[in-house]
């Protein structure tokens, strides 16, 4: 059990150190020459003004927000999905009443409009 | 135990895993891509580099090397500079669960985890994190769009891929991946036709999760350059592309092992049946990215809301009725 979480560990380490050594090697072989125009942002050719950290459109958020409350309810089906061969009728009946109340949710997301993109 | 050998089998299999990533999916499905496209659109992709271009994506990585990288002066340097990092990271880590095939009786996969596909599905939408990373701090209008469309659109896609991977464990009764492999028994036992519902919401999921046509939003480069690697240059550029690819082969892997019966067939050795399939799927997803045009945002969010979400909650109702009586 552990052992498992070794493998993921040394995924995780390995990837951002093979990763990091491609870039190291560029940094070595790339040439480097410097004008400000190269750092400028790049806005199809023109001028840029001003910053991009901005208001942006509160749709995005509300998405996420929805996400979060049915993200949170789907890892509970996870669990259920496992044993439920074993518990049988009665489990089966407990999933049915908790899916119909998360149908139910999005039923009302749906209807106070927080699925519409405008 | 003996955990300096358990270290250095871990680290070499990693080391490995990422070889193999970096040289079949991103350098071999690069060309491919370019390949199957111009087969579909009649031209001929790339010629020139080796025999009939094989070597193209290998001079281009050469070029890519040796690019500089740009940073540019508004940016967030840290963690413009960390973003690509976590993307080719995330890209690597499904691959931590495929069970790639069978010699004698030893399953070759790296780790045979007991959360196996939750632990995949947590890894698939780790790409996000960097994507939204990279694409703010870039500092650039462009970059900001893209990256929130990508968030937005891979959460919506998130929820329909986890209802097909319950449905797929409720068949299987395990979440283990080698263990779904062995729950799907002959070529009528493959999930594909006892869960086809959960089948068709998986491989929609899958081209939304991997910003693929039709569901490329997020770098719908008539629009918006290139989204969130707009500021990206060179290595750190290919960096993107590399996590990119691993995911698209991960899921097209993970689409195998779930409902194609992974590495199970007739005759051929088993690790030959599991790349066959592997590759008739990557096939599919590149045959629908240069058929069909791309969906504007309120479409895509409508189809992962309205359709998908509920389709996918019936069906496991469906599934779990028909498996308790």
């Amino acid at each position: 059990m552990l052992l498992d979480w070794l493998y993921v560990a040394a995924f995780a380490v390995i990837g951002l150190l093979l990763a990091g050594l491609s870039l190291a090697i560029v940094w070595v072989l790339s040439l480097r020459s410097a004008y400000p125009e190269k750092r400028m942002t790049y806005e199809s050719g023109m001028v840029p003004f001003g910053q991009a950290w901005a208001q942006f459109n509160i749709r995005y958020y509300l998405f996420g927000l929805v996400f979060v409350i049915f993200a949170v309810e789907v890892i509970y089906l996870y669990p259920w999905a496992i044993v439920f061969r074993q518990l049988g009728k009665f489990a089966f009946v407990e999933m049915l009443i908790f899916l119909v109340v998360l149908l139910l949710g999005l039923a009302y997301a749906w209807r106070k409009g927080a699925l519409e993109w405008i | 135990m003996n955990w300096g050998a358990e270290i250095a089998k871990a680290v070499l299999a990693a080391v490995g895993m990422f070889t193999f990533l970096a040289i079949v999916a991103a350098m071999f499905g690069v060309l491919l891509e370019r390949k199957i496209g111009g087969w579909i659109q009649s031209r001929l992709g790339p010629k020139h580099v080796g025999p009939q271009g094989v070597l193209q994506t290998l001079a281009d990585t050469l070029k890519l090397l040796q690019k500089e990288n740009v940073t540019p002066r508004a940016a967030d340097a840290l963690i413009f500079n960390t973003a690509p990092l976590v993307v080719a990271t995330a890209g690597l880590m499904g691959w931590l669960v495929i069970p790639f095939g069978k010699i004698g009786e030893t399953v070759l996969v790296v780790r045979d985890l007991n959360i196996g596909i939750l632990f995949f599905a947590a890894m698939a939408s780790m790409t996000v994190i960097g994507i939204l990373a990279g694409g703010w701090a870039s500092n650039n209008k462009y970059s900001l769009l893209g990256a929130l469309r990508s968030a937005s659109q891979m959460i919506s896609y998130e929820l329909p891929m986890g209802m097909a991977l319950v449905a797929v464990a409720m068949e299987a009764g395990t979440l283990s991946t080698v263990g779904i492999v062995r729950a799907q028994d002959g070529w009528m036992g493959s999930f594909v036709f006892r869960q086809f519902p959960a089948f068709v919401i998986f491989m929609i999921a899958a081209v939304a999760e991997v910003n693929r046509i039709p569901f490329d939003l997020p770098e719908a480069e008539s629009e918006l350059v290139a989204g969130y690697i707009s500021e990206y240059s060179g290595m750190r550029f290919s960096l993107f592309m590399l996590g990119e690819y691993a995911e698209m082969f991960a899921m097209a892997a993970m689409t195998t092992t779930l409902f194609l019966g992974g590495w199970k067939g007739p005759l051929l050795p088993p690790l030959v049946w599991f790349f066959l399939k592997m590759y008739l799927v990557v096939f599919f997803m590149m045959w629908v990215r240069w058929t069909f045009p791309r969906f504007r945002l309120d479409q895509l969010l409508n189809l992962s809301w309205k359709v998908l979400l509920p389709a996918g909650l019936i069906w496991i109702l469906i599934s779990g009725y028909r498996i308790t009586f």
